[in-house]
Formats: structure tokens, sequence, C-alpha cells
């Protein structure tokens, strides 16, 4: 038997070396270095696409400027900043405390996914954003139009996730559970929920996406303040370098919630299996 | 106090075959009677109902026909009376190894589940891996802590479904051996399910060979062999050779 070296074979174990961190800088401030060369030599209008020290600048301005009554902006940042954190943190609470109990006893019980099964099934194809002219209309533009479209959006992917959770369940489980005494009553408390969890906490994390981008919907079309309120009308003076800072806001804040979701949840979850972490 | 007498009366188990769109015998007119104290193997090919029998017997699905009579009295239900160890070992998996064992205990109302599971641990030589969760644990270690969480709530009945059949051959030997020795101390009644007949005629005072599904008695064969037994033995070699035959004449 001769020893055949297979082209690729023999690099797995280099390619096991991590790549510095460092270099994972590369790419961005290569972009961003393109991005302002961009506009120094004027290859892109500088209205529309305006360069990373001026976004810079109105990023100083919008969060450290004087607030005044003639300016809509200079120094809003960071109360548009926490009032998006509010209702996204209100919307999801509502939608998490209503979503993950109604979801477990849908996958749990027979009797419950007859009566409530149907309902969700109906109302989960229509596109959340397509309820807004109800939202407005029932709720005016009040805060509670932007809590209303958040938890009613966030509910469903988590509904759906904790639908699964209870039903995936293995039944030696629960039969394992019987015969160590659990009353029938007890199952869902004791063997479905924590069977469950990380499904759970996979509903929560798409729910929570869902919310971001649920509350800038809102700010730009029903309810006053807010990042996405304060991106729309960025964008009617055409300030396209606040734009350019809402969306940096947002990103950051969405990593930094999801991150904290999964942190706190990964004390619960060490046990699992499931690859709960996506890493890109 | 529970003695564990079992007595299976005229016990049958019908299934509705969906793709076949007719009704499946998996047990059919079978009567047994297990004496306190006593392990008994129920041996028969893959598939033969033999899985069912035992869930029967645990109360986890309901006879079409017939009872089930836990020292005299119906069952209606799983219960902590008669502790079931797994194939797959059905630990839970979100508990470490402690709390596993104390599940029952609790359920139980046990004052100090904890401390009594750790001491279950220690007697089946399982202490210092309380923290561990079971998927950092081999085969055959779960299998151990499946039967240390029985162990713990003390059942008169032990109920075995092929509890070795997922774990290697050294681990298995190791196993048989502890589970001998386990019966030895503690005399429960043991009602152990295999497809292996060296396992059951190594372990069982009396064999139960069931006939291909739906299951029925075929033979009930006492195992009058000394303990520890010795595969090897000529004596041992006949009762192979003899359920082999039993076997044989239902196999297809």
């Amino acid at each position: 038997m001769v020893e055949i070296p297979v082209p690729g074979l023999e690099s797995t174990s280099t390619r096991r070396f991590r790549t510095p961190r460092w270099q994972r800088w590369i790419s961005p401030i290569v972009i961003l270095l393109l991005w302002q060369l961009a506009d120094t030599l004027h290859v892109v209008n500088e209205q529309i696409v305006p360069a990373p020290s001026t976004v810079f600048l109105a990023w100083h301005e919008w969060f450290l400027g004087s607030r005044s009554a003639l300016s809509w902006s200079s120094g809003t940042w960071l109360p548009d900043t926490l009032l998006s954190v509010r209702r996204v943190a209100i919307g999801f609470a509502i939608a998490a405390c209503l979503g993950i109990p109604l979801g477990l006893m849908i996958g749990w019980s027979r009797k419950v996914a007859d009566l409530a099964g149907p309902l969700v099934q109906i109302l989960r194809p229509i596109p959340i954003t397509a309820w807004l002219p109800f939202a407005a209309a029932i709720f005016g533009i009040r805060e509670s139009a932007a809590i209303f479209l958040i938890s009613f959006g966030a509910f469903f992917p988590i509904v759906v996730s904790c639908v699964s959770g209870a039903e995936q369940v293995p039944l030696t489980l629960i039969r394992a559970a019987r015969m160590l005494g659990t009353p029938r009553h007890k199952l869902l408390w004791r063997v479905a929920l924590p069977s469950a969890l990380p499904f759970i906490v996979a509903g929560l994390r798409l729910g929570l996406s869902l919310s971001w981008m649920l509350v800038i919907v809102a700010e730009m079309l029903a309810v006053k303040g807010g990042l996405g309120y304060a991106m729309w009308s960025a964008y009617e003076y055409l300030r396209m370098d606040y734009v350019i800072v809402a969306m940096f806001t947002l990103a950051v804040l969405g990593t930094l919630t999801d991150r904290g979701l999964v942190l706190l949840t990964s004390r619960l979850l060490h046990w699992s299996h499931r690859p709960i972490e996506q890493h890109p | 106090m529970s003695s564990g007498a079992i007595f299976c009366e005229r016990l049958s188990k019908r299934y509705f075959d969906r793709s076949a769109r007719r009704k499946f015998a998996a047990v059919a007119d079978l009567s047994l009677s297990v004496d306190p104290r006593e392990f008994v193997a129920v041996l028969g090919p893959s598939g033969c109902g033999k899985t069912t029998f035992l869930n029967l017997i645990a109360g986890f699905e309901r006879p079409s026909a017939g009872r089930v009579l836990v020292d005299g009295k119906t069952i209606a239900g799983p219960g902590p009376d008669r502790g079931v160890v797994f194939q797959d070992y059905a630990l839970f998996p979100w508990l470490d190894v402690l709390h596993n064992v104390a599940f029952g205990l609790k359920e139980a109302g046990h004052p100090s589940p904890k401390e009594h599971a750790r001491g279950v641990l220690q007697s089946v030589g399982l202490g210092g891996i309380d923290r561990r969760y079971p998927h950092e644990l081999s085969g055959g270690m779960r299998q151990r802590v499946a039967l240390a969480r029985v162990l713990a709530i003390d059942p008169p009945i032990l109920l075995m479904d092929e509890p070795f059949a997922a774990v290697d051959l050294q681990t298995r030997a190791v196993l048989q051996r502890e589970l001998q020795e386990l019966w030895l101390r503690t005399r429960k009644t043991i009602v152990f399910v295999t497809h292996g007949v060296d396992e059951a005629i190594l372990l069982a005072d009396r064999i139960v060979v069931l006939t291909s599904a739906p299951a029925r008695i075929k033979a009930v064969l006492t195992v009058d062999l000394d303990r520890p037994r010795d595969p090897s033995a000529p004596a041992f070699s006949r009762y192979r050779t003899k359920i082999a035959t039993l076997l044989e004449e239902d196999a297809d």
C-alpha cells in the first residue's frame, strides 16, 4: 500500500492557525479609506454619500451639540437612542411574556393547539408592517402604536420557535420523568420547558432583531421621536450624514442587545449541543 | 412495603398501522408471572414486540386487553414503584449528574434529595462526577447514572429495556457484572429485555422467549446455573443451543 498525498489535505493543519486579531480590522479599514478617498476625489456625490469624516462630525454635533429650539438635531442623539431602546425593550418584553407561554402550550397540548394554532397560522403570513395602518388608526401617533407593532411583530417568531421547542421534547424524557414520579400536570414545567430552552432562545433572538427593524419602521411612519424619526427628518433635510450615524447606531445596538441576550442565556444553555451561536 | 411481584394477565396491545390501514398486533394474549426478587430476561428478535411488552408493564402504554398487576393491584400508569432503565439512557441533558439522580427524590418530597443522591452515587462507584453533564460522559457512564437515578428512589422493581445495547463490548461486560452484583445485593425484581442470548443466560433466573410480532410466549426456560456464570462452560452452551433453536424456528 502506497500512501498517496492528497492535495489540500496536508494544509488542513496549517489552516487551524487562527488569523491574528488585528487582521480582522483590515477589511473595514480598507473600506473606510476607499470611502473617504472617493469623497475627497469627488468620485461620489457628497450630498448623497458624505465622507466618513463628515459623518463623524455629524455624530459629534448630534451627540454633544447644545440643545436648542432652533435645531431639530443638535444634542439629541442620546435621547433619540434611548427612546428607541425603550420602545424595543417594552415591545420585546411584551412579546416574550406572551409568546413563550403561548408557544409552549400550543406545542405541548393538542387542545391548545386546536384552539389557538389556527389563529396563529392565519395571522402569521401577514407581513407585520401591513398592520401599520391599523396600528396608527387604533392607537394614533402615540407611543402605544410603536409598542403594539413591535410586540405583535416579535411575538410570531417567538411563538413559532416555542411551538417547535415543545413539540420536539423526546418521548423517553417524558416517560423517564413520569416513571420518577412527576405528575402529568407538572411535565410542562419540569421537562418541556428546560428541553425547549434552546428553541426559546433562538426565537427570542429572531424576535429581538425584528423588534429593531420594526421600531425604525414605526418611528419613520407613525410615532414621533427616536432614531427612526430622526433618520427620516434627516433625509428630508438631505442630511445623509445623520442617516449614516443612525445606521451605525442601530448596528451597534443590534449587536450589543443580541450579544447580551446570548450572554444572559448561555448559563442556561451550556448543556445544549445545538449550535446557538451563529458566527458570520 | 411492596415486594415487587408482577402479574401480566392476558395482555394484548394492538396499534393502528396508518400506512397499511389495518390493525397491527404487537403483543397478543401474553400471561406471565414474575416472583418478587426474581431476575427475568425477555428474549426475542428485534421488532418482536418485547419493548411494547415492557412499556405495558411500565405503564407507558395502555393494554388493548388484559391488565398488569403489581403486588396484586392493577397499575394505572407509570410510577416510582417500577424504575425503568432505557436503552438511550433518557438522562435529562439540562441537569448535571447530581440533579439527574436527585430528580425522583425531589418528586417524592425527600427532605434532602441532593445529599441522598450524593450517597447513592458514592455507593455505585460514581463519586466525583456530580457536576458533570450527560453529554460529557461516555455511554457506559451515562447508563450507570441512569441506573443510579432509579436506585435513588429505591423501587422494588427494575424494568430494563436493552440497557447495554448501545455500549461497546468491554463496557457491556463490566455493566453486566455490576448489574449482577447489584441484583445480588439489593434483590430487586428485574425484567430485562434483550436480544442478546448470552446476556440473558448470563444474568437471568428465567428466560422468556417471545415469538415475533405479535409477541406471544414461545417458551420459558429456567436457567439452573450457579452465579457468576461462565459463558465458556458446556452447560452454558447447551442453553445457548436450545435458545438458538427456539429463535430460529421463528425467523422468516
